[in-house]
Protein backbone atom coordinates (compact mmCIF):
# COMPACT_ATOMS: atom_id res chain seq x y z
CA UNK A 1 0.00 0.00 0.00
CA UNK A 2 2.34 2.36 1.03
CA UNK A 3 4.60 1.77 -2.30
CA UNK A 4 1.41 2.21 -4.31
CA UNK A 5 0.96 5.54 -2.93
CA UNK A 6 4.41 7.23 -2.98
CA UNK A 7 4.33 5.58 -6.80
CA UNK A 8 0.88 7.61 -6.97
CA UNK A 9 1.93 10.62 -5.37
CA UNK A 10 5.30 10.86 -7.81
CA UNK A 11 2.93 10.43 -11.01
CA UNK A 12 0.76 13.08 -9.41
CA UNK A 13 4.06 15.81 -9.39
CA UNK A 14 4.81 14.32 -12.44
CA UNK A 15 1.92 15.07 -14.56
CA UNK A 16 1.39 18.38 -12.58
CA UNK A 17 4.56 20.13 -13.43
CA UNK A 18 3.75 18.46 -17.28
CA UNK A 19 0.41 19.70 -17.48
CA UNK A 20 -0.64 21.83 -14.93
CA UNK A 21 -2.93 22.07 -12.11
CA UNK A 22 -5.97 21.55 -15.07
CA UNK A 23 -4.03 18.37 -16.19
CA UNK A 24 -4.52 17.12 -12.59
CA UNK A 25 -7.85 17.92 -11.91
CA UNK A 26 -8.84 16.60 -15.37
CA UNK A 27 -7.64 13.17 -14.62
CA UNK A 28 -9.07 13.17 -10.49
CA UNK A 29 -12.10 13.63 -12.07
CA UNK A 30 -12.60 10.94 -14.59
CA UNK A 31 -10.73 9.02 -11.84
CA UNK A 32 -12.89 9.73 -9.62
CA UNK A 33 -16.13 9.05 -12.05
CA UNK A 34 -15.11 5.44 -12.34
CA UNK A 35 -14.09 5.36 -8.96
CA UNK A 36 -18.02 5.77 -8.10
CA UNK A 37 -18.96 3.38 -10.93
CA UNK A 38 -17.62 0.35 -9.94
CA UNK A 39 -18.13 0.77 -6.27
CA UNK A 40 -21.18 -0.90 -6.14
CA UNK A 41 -19.87 -3.81 -8.32
CA UNK A 42 -17.07 -4.26 -5.56
CA UNK A 43 -19.75 -4.83 -3.19
CA UNK A 44 -21.61 -6.73 -5.03
CA UNK A 45 -18.02 -9.14 -5.58
CA UNK A 46 -17.60 -9.19 -1.46
CA UNK A 47 -21.61 -10.24 -0.98
CA UNK A 48 -20.75 -13.00 -3.90
CA UNK A 49 -17.67 -14.29 -2.30
CA UNK A 50 -19.38 -13.61 1.32
CA UNK A 51 -22.29 -16.17 0.09
CA UNK A 52 -20.37 -18.25 -1.95
CA UNK A 53 -17.93 -18.99 0.89
CA UNK A 54 -21.08 -19.64 2.98
CA UNK A 55 -23.19 -21.90 1.22
CA UNK A 56 -20.93 -24.35 -0.97
CA UNK A 57 -20.66 -27.41 0.93
CA UNK A 58 -17.08 -27.46 2.00
CA UNK A 59 -16.53 -31.35 1.33
CA UNK A 60 -17.90 -31.21 -2.28
CA UNK A 61 -15.74 -28.48 -3.63
CA UNK A 62 -12.80 -30.09 -1.61
CA UNK A 63 -13.78 -33.21 -4.09
CA UNK A 64 -14.42 -31.26 -7.09
CA UNK A 65 -11.94 -28.36 -7.03
CA UNK A 66 -9.31 -30.01 -4.54
CA UNK A 67 -6.20 -31.68 -4.75
CA UNK A 68 -6.91 -34.53 -5.92
CA UNK A 69 -9.43 -33.55 -8.59
CA UNK A 70 -7.42 -34.31 -11.34
CA UNK A 71 -8.42 -32.83 -15.15
CA UNK A 72 -12.04 -32.42 -14.19
CA UNK A 73 -11.34 -30.04 -11.57
CA UNK A 74 -9.08 -28.02 -13.90
CA UNK A 75 -11.94 -27.89 -16.21
CA UNK A 76 -14.46 -26.78 -13.62
CA UNK A 77 -12.67 -24.35 -12.95
CA UNK A 78 -11.37 -22.93 -16.33
CA UNK A 79 -15.65 -23.14 -16.59
CA UNK A 80 -16.62 -21.54 -13.58
CA UNK A 81 -14.24 -18.24 -14.59
CA UNK A 82 -15.38 -18.36 -17.66
CA UNK A 83 -18.85 -17.40 -16.94
CA UNK A 84 -18.28 -15.33 -13.60
CA UNK A 85 -19.60 -12.19 -14.38
CA UNK A 86 -18.17 -8.90 -13.67
CA UNK A 87 -14.34 -7.77 -13.22
CA UNK A 88 -11.81 -8.11 -10.99
CA UNK A 89 -14.02 -6.98 -7.67
CA UNK A 90 -15.67 -10.57 -8.42
CA UNK A 91 -13.02 -12.43 -9.46
CA UNK A 92 -10.83 -12.01 -6.88
CA UNK A 93 -12.97 -12.58 -3.49
CA UNK A 94 -14.48 -15.13 -5.70
CA UNK A 95 -11.39 -16.93 -5.97
CA UNK A 96 -10.22 -16.46 -2.33
CA UNK A 97 -13.99 -17.65 -0.97
CA UNK A 98 -12.64 -20.98 -3.54
CA UNK A 99 -9.21 -21.18 -1.87
CA UNK A 100 -11.06 -21.24 1.88
CA UNK A 101 -13.38 -23.93 1.28
CA UNK A 102 -11.33 -26.01 -0.25
CA UNK A 103 -10.60 -25.51 -3.85
CA UNK A 104 -6.28 -26.34 -4.31
CA UNK A 105 -3.80 -23.98 -6.38
CA UNK A 106 -4.40 -25.35 -9.47
CA UNK A 107 -7.66 -25.30 -10.02
CA UNK A 108 -8.02 -21.64 -8.23
CA UNK A 109 -5.06 -20.50 -10.65
CA UNK A 110 -7.41 -22.15 -13.69
CA UNK A 111 -10.26 -20.25 -13.03
CA UNK A 112 -8.71 -16.89 -12.28
CA UNK A 113 -6.35 -17.54 -15.52
CA UNK A 114 -9.75 -18.40 -17.13
CA UNK A 115 -11.49 -15.32 -15.99
CA UNK A 116 -8.79 -12.93 -17.36
CA UNK A 117 -8.17 -14.84 -20.79
CA UNK A 118 -11.88 -16.18 -21.51
CA UNK A 119 -14.08 -14.49 -19.54
CA UNK A 120 -16.79 -12.44 -21.41
CA UNK A 121 -17.05 -9.46 -18.95
CA UNK A 122 -13.95 -8.09 -20.49
CA UNK A 123 -14.48 -8.99 -23.86
CA UNK A 124 -18.03 -7.57 -24.61
CA UNK A 125 -17.08 -4.18 -22.69
CA UNK A 126 -13.64 -3.36 -23.82
CA UNK A 127 -11.70 -5.70 -26.05
CA UNK A 128 -14.43 -6.44 -28.91
CA UNK A 129 -14.91 -2.43 -29.24
CA UNK A 130 -10.87 -1.52 -29.01
CA UNK A 131 -9.26 -4.32 -31.13
CA UNK A 132 -12.26 -5.99 -33.27
CA UNK A 133 -14.28 -9.03 -33.38
CA UNK A 134 -11.33 -10.88 -35.65
CA UNK A 135 -8.79 -10.53 -33.39
CA UNK A 136 -10.71 -11.08 -30.25
CA UNK A 137 -11.64 -14.53 -31.69
CA UNK A 138 -8.45 -15.98 -32.95
CA UNK A 139 -7.05 -14.84 -29.57
CA UNK A 140 -9.55 -16.58 -28.11
CA UNK A 141 -8.87 -19.63 -29.62
CA UNK A 142 -5.36 -19.18 -28.80
CA UNK A 143 -6.12 -18.64 -25.32
CA UNK A 144 -8.09 -21.80 -24.67
CA UNK A 145 -6.03 -24.08 -23.63
CA UNK A 146 -3.87 -21.81 -21.01
CA UNK A 147 -5.87 -21.85 -18.14
CA UNK A 148 -6.00 -25.89 -18.03
CA UNK A 149 -2.15 -25.62 -18.48
CA UNK A 150 -2.02 -23.13 -15.99
CA UNK A 151 -3.29 -25.15 -13.28
CA UNK A 152 -1.66 -28.14 -14.35
CA UNK A 153 1.96 -26.87 -13.67
CA UNK A 154 0.35 -24.96 -10.89
CA UNK A 155 -0.55 -27.90 -8.82
CA UNK A 156 2.46 -29.66 -9.98
CA UNK A 157 4.49 -26.88 -8.93
CA UNK A 158 2.89 -26.54 -5.96
CA UNK A 159 3.32 -30.21 -5.04
CA UNK A 160 7.11 -29.94 -5.14
CA UNK A 161 6.93 -26.96 -3.05
CA UNK A 162 5.10 -28.18 -0.45
CA UNK A 163 5.05 -31.80 -0.66
CA UNK A 164 3.47 -32.21 3.30
CA UNK A 165 0.40 -30.49 2.05
CA UNK A 166 0.83 -27.23 3.64
CA UNK A 167 -1.98 -25.17 3.90
CA UNK A 168 -2.19 -22.37 1.64
CA UNK B 1 -22.78 1.03 -22.35
CA UNK B 2 -25.38 -1.52 -22.58
CA UNK B 3 -22.54 -4.61 -22.33
CA UNK B 4 -22.21 -2.70 -19.20
CA UNK B 5 -25.53 -2.89 -18.12
CA UNK B 6 -26.10 -6.64 -18.90
CA UNK B 7 -22.96 -7.20 -17.03
CA UNK B 8 -24.28 -5.47 -14.21
CA UNK B 9 -27.25 -7.04 -14.07
CA UNK B 10 -25.97 -10.99 -14.28
CA UNK B 11 -23.65 -9.78 -11.47
CA UNK B 12 -26.38 -8.66 -9.22
CA UNK B 13 -28.41 -11.62 -10.24
CA UNK B 14 -25.98 -14.22 -8.81
CA UNK B 15 -25.61 -12.08 -6.12
CA UNK B 16 -29.55 -12.36 -5.74
CA UNK B 17 -30.00 -15.74 -6.48
CA UNK B 18 -26.78 -17.08 -4.20
CA UNK B 19 -28.70 -15.06 -1.17
CA UNK B 20 -31.39 -16.73 -1.86
CA UNK B 21 -29.92 -20.08 -1.27
CA UNK B 22 -28.62 -18.86 1.56
CA UNK B 23 -31.87 -17.55 3.10
CA UNK B 24 -33.22 -20.62 2.30
CA UNK B 25 -30.89 -22.59 4.24
CA UNK B 26 -31.52 -20.95 7.46
CA UNK B 27 -32.08 -16.52 7.68
CA UNK B 28 -29.07 -16.70 9.82
CA UNK B 29 -26.53 -17.76 7.10
CA UNK B 30 -28.21 -15.20 5.26
CA UNK B 31 -27.57 -12.25 7.74
CA UNK B 32 -23.79 -13.48 8.91
CA UNK B 33 -22.87 -13.64 4.78
CA UNK B 34 -23.92 -10.28 4.43
CA UNK B 35 -22.35 -9.21 7.46
CA UNK B 36 -18.81 -10.72 6.06
CA UNK B 37 -19.41 -9.14 2.91
CA UNK B 38 -19.98 -5.98 4.14
CA UNK B 39 -17.07 -5.83 6.22
CA UNK B 40 -14.80 -7.45 3.34
CA UNK B 41 -16.45 -4.12 0.96
CA UNK B 42 -15.36 -2.22 4.18
CA UNK B 43 -11.68 -3.43 4.41
CA UNK B 44 -11.30 -2.98 0.47
CA UNK B 45 -12.98 0.22 -0.15
CA UNK B 46 -9.64 2.37 0.47
CA UNK B 47 -7.49 0.25 -1.57
CA UNK B 48 -9.24 0.07 -4.32
CA UNK B 49 -9.74 3.84 -4.05
CA UNK B 50 -6.26 4.49 -3.74
CA UNK B 51 -5.73 2.29 -7.24
CA UNK B 52 -8.42 3.50 -9.18
CA UNK B 53 -7.86 6.78 -8.63
CA UNK B 54 -4.00 6.66 -8.60
CA UNK B 55 -3.89 4.61 -11.90
CA UNK B 56 -5.10 7.48 -14.05
CA UNK B 57 -2.28 9.21 -12.89
CA UNK B 58 0.13 6.51 -13.23
CA UNK B 59 -1.16 5.78 -16.77
CA UNK B 60 -0.60 9.28 -17.58
CA UNK B 61 3.19 9.36 -16.68
CA UNK B 62 4.07 6.53 -18.89
CA UNK B 63 3.47 7.19 -22.64
CA UNK B 64 1.93 4.61 -24.91
CA UNK B 65 4.06 4.98 -27.33
CA UNK B 66 7.10 3.74 -25.59
CA UNK B 67 5.20 0.52 -24.93
CA UNK B 68 4.24 0.21 -28.37
CA UNK B 69 7.33 1.19 -29.70
CA UNK B 70 8.66 -1.94 -28.27
CA UNK B 71 6.66 -3.98 -29.60
CA UNK B 72 7.98 -3.79 -33.00
CA UNK B 73 6.95 -5.44 -36.74
CA UNK B 74 8.37 -8.93 -37.21
CA UNK B 75 10.64 -8.75 -34.15
CA UNK B 76 10.78 -12.49 -33.81
CA UNK B 77 11.40 -13.77 -29.93
CA UNK B 78 12.61 -11.13 -29.38
CA UNK B 79 9.65 -9.04 -29.57
CA UNK B 80 7.48 -11.40 -28.10
CA UNK B 81 10.31 -11.47 -24.74
CA UNK B 82 10.03 -7.49 -25.09
CA UNK B 83 6.20 -7.21 -25.40
CA UNK B 84 5.89 -9.91 -22.50
CA UNK B 85 7.75 -7.16 -20.15
CA UNK B 86 5.56 -4.37 -21.57
CA UNK B 87 2.30 -6.11 -20.89
CA UNK B 88 4.11 -6.84 -17.47
CA UNK B 89 4.88 -2.74 -16.96
CA UNK B 90 1.84 -1.60 -18.60
CA UNK B 91 -0.35 0.24 -15.95
CA UNK B 92 -4.24 0.98 -15.65
CA UNK B 93 -7.31 -0.42 -16.25
CA UNK B 94 -8.91 -2.62 -19.70
CA UNK B 95 -9.12 0.36 -21.62
CA UNK B 96 -5.25 0.74 -21.66
CA UNK B 97 -4.09 -2.18 -22.14
CA UNK B 98 -6.29 -3.20 -25.22
CA UNK B 99 -5.93 0.25 -26.61
CA UNK B 100 -2.04 -0.43 -26.55
CA UNK B 101 -2.72 -3.99 -27.95
CA UNK B 102 -4.89 -1.88 -30.95
CA UNK B 103 -2.35 0.89 -31.42
CA UNK B 104 0.68 -2.13 -31.88
CA UNK B 105 -1.56 -3.75 -34.42
CA UNK B 106 -2.63 -0.85 -36.55
CA UNK B 107 1.18 0.90 -36.37
CA UNK B 108 2.39 -2.64 -37.80
CA UNK B 109 3.48 -5.12 -34.65
CA UNK B 110 3.53 -8.23 -35.16
CA UNK B 111 0.33 -10.68 -34.51
CA UNK B 112 2.45 -13.08 -32.07
CA UNK B 113 3.58 -10.05 -30.16
CA UNK B 114 0.65 -8.27 -29.55
CA UNK B 115 -0.71 -11.48 -28.26
CA UNK B 116 2.21 -12.36 -26.00
CA UNK B 117 1.37 -8.43 -25.01
CA UNK B 118 -2.49 -8.54 -24.59
CA UNK B 119 -1.76 -12.18 -22.53
CA UNK B 120 1.17 -10.99 -20.78
CA UNK B 121 -0.81 -7.82 -19.73
CA UNK B 122 -4.20 -9.77 -18.71
CA UNK B 123 -1.86 -12.51 -16.42
CA UNK B 124 0.26 -10.83 -14.31
CA UNK B 125 0.50 -6.87 -15.40
CA UNK B 126 2.23 -5.74 -12.17
CA UNK B 127 -0.05 -2.92 -11.18
CA UNK B 128 -2.87 -4.80 -11.10
CA UNK B 129 -1.54 -7.57 -8.88
CA UNK B 130 -0.48 -5.21 -6.65
CA UNK B 131 -3.54 -2.98 -6.29
CA UNK B 132 -6.37 -5.92 -7.16
CA UNK B 133 -5.29 -9.51 -6.36
CA UNK B 134 -3.27 -8.47 -2.86
CA UNK B 135 -6.08 -6.69 -1.85
CA UNK B 136 -8.11 -9.13 -2.14
CA UNK B 137 -6.23 -12.86 -2.06
CA UNK B 138 -3.95 -14.48 0.46
CA UNK B 139 -0.21 -13.09 -0.83
CA UNK B 140 0.95 -16.54 -1.22
CA UNK B 141 -1.31 -17.37 -3.72
CA UNK B 142 -1.22 -14.48 -5.72
CA UNK B 143 2.53 -14.59 -6.49
CA UNK B 144 2.47 -18.20 -6.76
CA UNK B 145 0.27 -17.43 -9.81
CA UNK B 146 1.84 -14.93 -11.42
CA UNK B 147 5.09 -17.18 -11.61
CA UNK B 148 3.07 -20.21 -12.65
CA UNK B 149 1.48 -18.01 -15.56
CA UNK B 150 5.08 -16.65 -16.80
CA UNK B 151 5.32 -19.25 -19.54
CA UNK B 152 2.36 -18.67 -21.14
CA UNK B 153 2.35 -15.26 -23.26
CA UNK B 154 5.07 -17.36 -24.84
CA UNK B 155 3.22 -20.59 -24.99
CA UNK B 156 -0.06 -18.16 -26.88
CA UNK B 157 3.12 -16.59 -29.67
CA UNK B 158 4.15 -20.18 -29.80
CA UNK B 159 0.47 -21.22 -30.87
CA UNK B 160 -0.53 -17.93 -32.48
CA UNK B 161 2.84 -18.51 -34.98
CA UNK B 162 1.91 -22.06 -35.67
CA UNK B 163 -1.67 -21.09 -36.39
CA UNK B 164 -1.06 -17.79 -38.31
CA UNK B 165 -2.72 -14.30 -38.87
CA UNK B 166 -6.74 -15.26 -39.51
Amino acid sequence: MIVIAVLVAVSVVLVWRRDGISGVSEILLGDLALFGGILPRVLAGCLLGAFIAEILPHEKVARSLGPNSGLKGLLIGTAFGAILPGGPFTAYPVASALLTVGADFGATIAMVVSWTLIGYGRAVAWELPILGTDFRLWRLLISLPLPVLAGALGRFVYVRMYPKGDEP
Amino acid sequence: MSAALIIDIILWGSVAAVGLIALRRSPAVLTSSLREGALDFINIVPRVALGVIGSGFIAAVIPQEIITGWLGPDSGWLGVLTAVIAGAATPGGPVIGFSVGAVALKSGGGAPQVVAYVIAWALFAFQRLLLWEIPFMPARFVWFRAAVSLPFPFVAAAIAMAVGRP
